[in-house]
């Protein structure tokens, strides 16, 4: 402690506060301001970035899934326009089976109207056809029989014959 | 390995007793002071301030010192200020005369003395002389290395601080080595021990100490041998400063806690009898802190210096081929230590100041304040 005491100079001691607070105003001055405030300014730099990637990160995710949304509605739509689509033509289909079903069946109608119709007419036909060469075979065999007794049976035969044809 | 180190040694000091008495019959017959009394004195020597930077002296065949280095400017104020260089003492040698008085330098400190020099002794103490001593504002060596340093700091974190405004707040050089350290001060010493808060008033303090501190203590380590940061009145001038600082920006709660450390917890007249011990313990707290301060890095540094010196002064007592380079080895493992103990004092300086500081400027939340004092 007596070294300590005789050792301690006051001239030091007196020049050390002077430079020291020499110092501690030139390099707040010149140097720990500047520093720190660039170094907080790079830092509030960084939390800004760091902030706004964050927040474009969730933009994109509200993107993707806003996207991914209409995909879905797009698909959602799209299934029930087929849907529609087919329903349309299977009912088409239907209309038009039942359409033609009928057509055909009128048709079918009026063609078996028709044939009874022409039926009737031919048989009204043969049997004035028959008549009538009933009365011409008839005509014939009294010619034959006019002349050959044979000859007018063999006609008759013949006659009836075609007859039967008819 | 052990083993090798233990035979080492032993063989260390078989030959370390040979060399030691081999110095010892040189002595006796010459009368000179023997080498380990020589190297005592230049530690001391060294440890000191001194009034003129030498670089290194040497002793030629006739005996005579020769210095090499350059004188300092000497400033006394005795009955008005005296202004002259360091050289008219020729190393203590001389005796100065400026103005009609005369000044002896003697181990370090200037005397006022008569004209033929005397220096009268104090009889109870013996070493102590009781010329007057002026008061002494020279520029001594540990002022050229403060300037130096302090010169050096401005131009380093000037120049780093300009690199910011060119490069867009990213630094360049050497700033890549600061920054780390400068950051490190702010966010491990500066908020975790005052707070968020109020850490912006002290940070220009705590980067100045440790900077200044840890470049001291770099510089003394270099061959230019300056021991500023262990000398006890740079050291007191730090503490002071810290002491001042911590005081004057002390809050209520700071002064509270000294005078009132119990609060509400207990009636007035239970503290009566407690603080009749607590107050003057806290009182005397408060100038404890900076002591300690001031003593631990001034013994730190001179602890230092003094071992270092001692192991390469070894090398001149055992003047043998195993003890020198053992010596060699072992001053050299502890001037990287040393290296260490360098950076080691400046952050635990500034890692206490911090502390402090944040004593000084805490505030407590007031509405769990009764429950801490029931605890």
């Amino acid at each position: 402690m007596d070294k300590l005491v005789n050792d301690f100079s006051f001239g030091l001691f007196i020049w050390q506060i002077i430079l020291f607070l020499l110092l501690l105003f030139l390099l707040r001055k010149f140097a720990w301001r500047p520093i720190l405030n660039a170094v907080n300014q790079r830092e509030e730099g960084i939390k800004n970035a760091l902030a706004a990637a964050e927040e474009a990160k969730k933009e994109m995710q509200n993107v993707t899934a806003d996207s991914e949304k209409l995909l879905k509605e797009a698909r959602t739509e799209r299934e029930a326009m087929l849907k529609e689509a087919r329903e349309i033509k299977e009912r088409m289909i239907a209309e038009s089976k039942e359409q033609a079903k009928e057509e055909g069946d009128k048709m079918i109608k009026q063609a078996q109207a028709a044939i009874e119709s022409e039926k009737k007419a031919a048989v009204a036909d043969i049997k004035n056809q028959v008549a009538e060469l009933s009365v011409e075979i008839a005509e014939k065999v009294l010619k034959e029989q006019l002349s050959n007794k044979d000859k007018q049976l063999k006609l008759v035969e013949s006659m009836l014959g075609d007859v039967k044809l008819n | 390995m052990t083993y090798i180190t233990k035979f080492s040694c032993a063989v260390l000091l078989f030959i370390g007793n040979f060399a030691l008495a081999n110095d010892i019959v040189q002595h006796s017959e010459a009368p000179e002071k023997d080498t380990k009394t020589e190297i005592k004195e230049y530690i001391d020597h060294h440890l000191q301030d001194s009034h003129d930077f030498t670089l290194f002296s040497s002793t030629d065949e006739s005996g005579e010192v020769h210095h090499y280095g350059f004188p300092l400017p000497v400033i006394l104020w005795d009955g008005g200020l005296k202004v002259f260089s360091s050289s008219k003492f020729h190393h203590g040698e001389e005796l100065a005369e400026v103005d009609g008085s005369y000044y002896k330098l003697y181990h370090g400190k200037i005397y006022k003395t008569d004209s033929s020099g005397t220096i009268s002794y104090d009889e109870a103490h013996g070493e102590h002389p009781t010329n007057v001593r002026p008061l002494d504002l020279s520029i001594t060596k540990s002022v050229v290395m403060m300037l130096v340093t302090g010169l050096l700091l401005v131009w380093l974190f000037s120049s780093l601080a300009k690199s910011y405004a060119k490069n867009g707040s990213i630094p360049k050089g050497i700033g890549r080595f600061f920054e780390p350290i400068v950051l490190y001060i702010r966010d491990d010493i500066a908020i975790a021990n005052i707070g968020e808060k109020k850490y912006k008033k002290y940070m220009p303090f705590l980067l100045t100490v440790f900077f200044f501190i840890w470049f001291l203590n770099m510089f003394g380590l270099t061959p230019l041998g300056v021991n500023v940061t262990g000398n006890i009145a740079v050291t007191t001038a730090l503490a002071v400063l810290v002491f001042l600082l911590t005081n004057f920006t002390g809050t209520k709660d700071y002064w509270k806690h000294i005078f009132d450390p119990l609060g509400d917890g207990m009636p007035w007249y239970g503290k009566m009898v407690i603080y009749i011990i607590l107050v003057p313990i806290e009182i005397l707290g408060l100038f404890i802190k900076p002591f300690a301060l001031l003593i631990r890095l001034y013994a730190n540094m001179t602890a230092g210096h003094v071992v270092l010196m001692s192991l390469i002064g070894l090398i001149f007592i055992f003047k043998s081929w195993v003890g020198g380079p053992l010596s060699f080895g072992l001053s050299f493992a502890i001037s990287l230590i040393e290296v260490l103990v360098a950076l080691l004092q400046a952050y635990i300086f500034t890692m206490l100041a911090a502390l402090y500081f944040g004593f000084a400027s805490e505030e407590h939340d007031h509405d769990d304040e009764p429950e801490l004092a029931h605890l």
